[in-house]
């Protein structure tokens, strides 16, 4: 930090993270961000031509060659989109290549021709940060003033023009006008950068931060605020690591240090990273596999009429076509929740010394009965409400009976009138049933025709 | 100095073919130049109907460290290894923008520009820290160098001799590529312009466009070493675009985008010749030529045309 090179350097990055981070997070939302890529080689015959011009490398003269080269950039991609049916990516891409072919074709004739100092354009193609100055410095400050004295001033109106273009005409904004503004901006944020970064990096510094932003932010005052931190933190992290391993280029690991942001965000955001959702599937998946054994338990009592009203692991083998370990497994899950009790029995005739048999406990009857009430409510909710056919409904309402809630169960009992009855004849446990936890004693009604 | 030296016909269109070798050089590297933009125009066509002009942009920036851990891991510069390397790399990035786009709120452009800077700036932080050891110039990667063509090493098959094998590999890419799109068009076509539709009559929809990204990954990959990224990008673009202006079925702008191929080639071939400039960035700028007059004077939609129309109109209005 005591070096004057280093602190430029640092401030330089930082002040270039700020203002990048702002104009980019217009930039994510109006989906531009392939824009600031072709802008940033679209200079390319500018910085050429401006250092014929000047004969050497002057800052002031690369400066106006890449403005007005960005600003011929810009028009062409404007005369494109307006003038004939090319998608806007494909115009993108054809002022891009053909701007950038330009300038290699000048570079190559600069290098052959074999003038002097011509080492220095080289490194806006990947940035120098060494080589940054204090009038670099002022430069990109400059950049930061402006485009935060744009945003600021015009914050409601960028807004409004971004989100709702629409509305905005008809109150008579100059969205037009704004537009261009805009573009003019990104363009002079790209050309301030490329000292520090080069022409191919320069695109992440407008859209990394802002998309690391948008992953967080709910409200768009908090998502400039966000982005504008990330992008000084990138660029405060990239030069503190550039310095740290000797040689090796400031650019690439601003990018790097923003990329890594993002991706801690990406796996670590409070609401829906990954890794919750990860845990969330998880937990989903394991009350989903309980909720299918209670069903299938209380399936089986009610093959055997409720008495008795022990399940032996045969029984679950069979009912669920499984095997013995992953039964047993599942068992003591089930009574490890409190859903059931074991129950070691004496050696009989057919079964195996020491099997385990379970008995559902309180909880565990109610929340089977609630499970296979959910199902076949919602089987005959579609046979007699969406005119299902009776064979189609079980796969849909295998997924259902997880997820309906209380309050859609009682919607759709008060629309059936309280039925008793599945399309398949079988029986419905009623709220009393799920409440009181008693084994349901309607006598078992037979199939009987519905409508 | 003076950016432009004075046009010569001599230099830029006698010398070229004046002795044996002379021809032979030019040759291959005009054979080089037409089958890099026959192979990227077929694939570009498809890539462009898809709004995804910029993804050749993407990849080829993209592949720079499967190129550069590819050296690492090999320990040399053998042709195979590098390739691989490169094609992994280059699928990774567009497995990364297609993961992005579905699973986060991220759009597709925002998620492009994000992985292929990233994966750029990998590549290029893995070549700086091995400091000198790496002798791959990232810059050689940028522009290309389609001269250095017939420096490839020649190619013997069984004791025949074949000729350059940077033409031999590119001209198998071209092969396969077109073979792909003769047998597979109607499924390309379907998939590029109706998704949904192709979707809903059970057709491998994703299978395709990942086929789409491999051929794309691949013809990026085969190109670059020769000629660079901005001729890669502009010949993905151009072909199609420009063909737009004179007809309007996708198979009509395909065959198109042969003439067109060896116009590109020819032109900056003879362009860098006169400039003595790079020629593959001489090519991109031919391309960009043709595609300006096909701009103003395009029977479908072309500038001219248009304003005739339009004075017409007005006249007979008035």
């Amino acid at each position: 930090m005591t070096d004057e090179s280093v602190r430029i350097v640092v401030l330089g990055s930082i002040l270039m993270g700020i203002s990048c981070g702002l104009i980019g997070s217009y930039v994510v939302s109006r989906r531009l961000s392939l824009f600031g890529d072709t802008l940033s080689h679209a200079v390319l015959p500018g910085i050429a031509i401006g250092f014929v011009w000047a004969g050497e490398k002057n800052n002031l003269s690369l400066l106006v060659g890449a403005s007005v080269a960005g600003f011929l950039g810009v028009c062409c991609i404007g005369l494109l989109n307006k003038s004939t049916k090319i998608k806007e990516d494909s115009s993108l891409g054809i002022v891009l290549s053909a701007f950038y072919a330009v300038g290699i074709c000048l570079l190559t004739r600069i290098q052959k021709s074999g003038m002097s100092e011509q080492s220095g354009l080289e490194s806006y193609m990947f940035g120098q940060a060494s080589a940054l100055s204090y009038g670099d410095l002022e430069i990109l400050s400059i950049a930061l003033l402006l485009v935060g004295a744009f945003v600021f001033a015009n914050y409601k109106e960028l807004l409004v023009t971004g989100f709702d273009p629409e509305f905005s005409k008809s109150i008579k904004l100059p969205a037009e006008l704004l537009q261009y503004c805009l573009w003019a901006l990104i363009a002079f944020c790209v050309i301030s950068s490329l000292q520090l970064v080069g022409v191919v990096l320069v695109s992440a510094l407008l859209v990394i931060p802002a998309a690391t932003a948008s992953l967080l932010a709910q409200r768009y005052a908090g998502y400039l605020a966000l982005a504008c931190l990330l992008g000084a933190a990138s660029g405060l992290g990239g030069s503190f690591l550039s310095f740290l391993g000797n040689n090796l280029p400031t650019g690439p690991l601003i990018v790097l240090s923003s990329t890594s942001l993002f991706l801690l965000i990406l796996f670590c955001r409070p609401k829906n990273g990954l890794i919750i959702r990860w845990l969330n599937f998880r937990s989903t998946k394991k009350r989903i596999a309980r909720e299918n054994l209670l069903k299938a338990a209380f399936q089986i009592l009610e093959a055997k009429e409720f008495d008795p009203t022990e399940i032996t692991i045969e029984e679950m083998m069979n009912k669920r076509r499984a095997t013995n370990a992953m039964v047993r497994s599942d068992f003591e899950d089930l009574i490890h929740a409190e859903f059931a009790t074991a129950s070691i029995i004496e050696e009989s005739k057919q079964d195996l010394p020491g099997q385990t048999r379970i008995t559902l406990t309180p909880q565990g009857w109610e929340y089977a009965c609630r499970i296979v009430r959910n199902h076949r409510l919602w089987e005959l909710y579609l046979t007699n409400e969406a005119q299902y056919e009776p064979d189609h409904v079980h796969e849909d309402a295998e997924k259902i009976e997880h997820v309906l809630g209380e309050e859609t169960v009682r919607q759709i009992e008060r629309l059936l009138k309280n039925p008793r009855t599945d399309p398949h004849g079988k029986l419905i446990p009623s709220l009393d049933d799920v409440r009181q936890g008693s084994i349901p004693t309607t006598p078992f009604l037979g199939p009987t025709k519905m409508r | 100095m003076n950016l432009f030296p004075e046009f010569s016909m001599e230099a830029s269109f006698i010398e070229p073919w004046s002795s044996a070798s002379q021809v032979r050089w030019s040759l291959e590297v005009i054979v080089m130049g037409t089958l890099v933009s026959w192979s990227c125009g077929l694939i570009g066509s498809f890539i462009v109907v898809r709004r995804m002009a910029l993804m050749g942009d993407a990849i080829s920036h993209g592949i720079l460290p499967g190129l550069v851990i590819a050296f690492l891991l090999g320990g040399s510069f053998s042709v195979a290894p590098m390739l691989l390397g490169a094609c992994i790399a280059g699928l990774a990035c567009s497995f990364c923008i297609e993961w992005l786009r579905h699973h986060t709120t991220i759009r597709q452009d925002a998620a492009m520009a994000l992985v292929f800077t990233s994966f750029f700036a990998l590549g290029v932080t893995l070549i700086n820290l091995q400091g000198g050891h790496l002798d791959i110039d990232a810059g050689c990667i940028l522009y290309g160098e389609i001269g250095l063509t017939p420096l490839a090493p020649e190619m013997q098959v069984l004791g025949l001799e074949l000729g350059n094998r940077a033409i031999w590999t590119m001209g198998v890419v071209t092969a396969i590529v077109s073979m792909v799109v003769i047998f597979f068009y109607k499924q390309l076509l379907l998939a590029s312009f109706d998704p949904t539709l192709a979707q809903s009559s059970g057709w491998p929809i994703r299978k395709i466009q990942m086929a789409i990204m491999l051929l794309l990954a691949l013809t990026t990959v085969a190109s670059l070493e020769a000629v660079g990224v901005i001729l890669v990008v502009a010949m993905l673009i151009f072909p199609c675009v420009t063909a737009s202006f004179f007809c309007v079925r996708l198979s009509s702008i395909l065959i198109f985008t042969f003439p067109l191929g060896l116009l590109y080639s020819i032109g900056g071939f003879h362009l860098a010749q006169w400039l003595d400039c790079s020629i593959a960035a001489a090519m991109a700028v031919a391309a960009t030529c043709v595609f300006i007059v096909a701009f103003l004077f395009g029977t479908q939609d072309g500038c001219l045309l248009r304003f005739l129309k339009n004075s017409r109109g007005s006249a007979s209005a008035q």
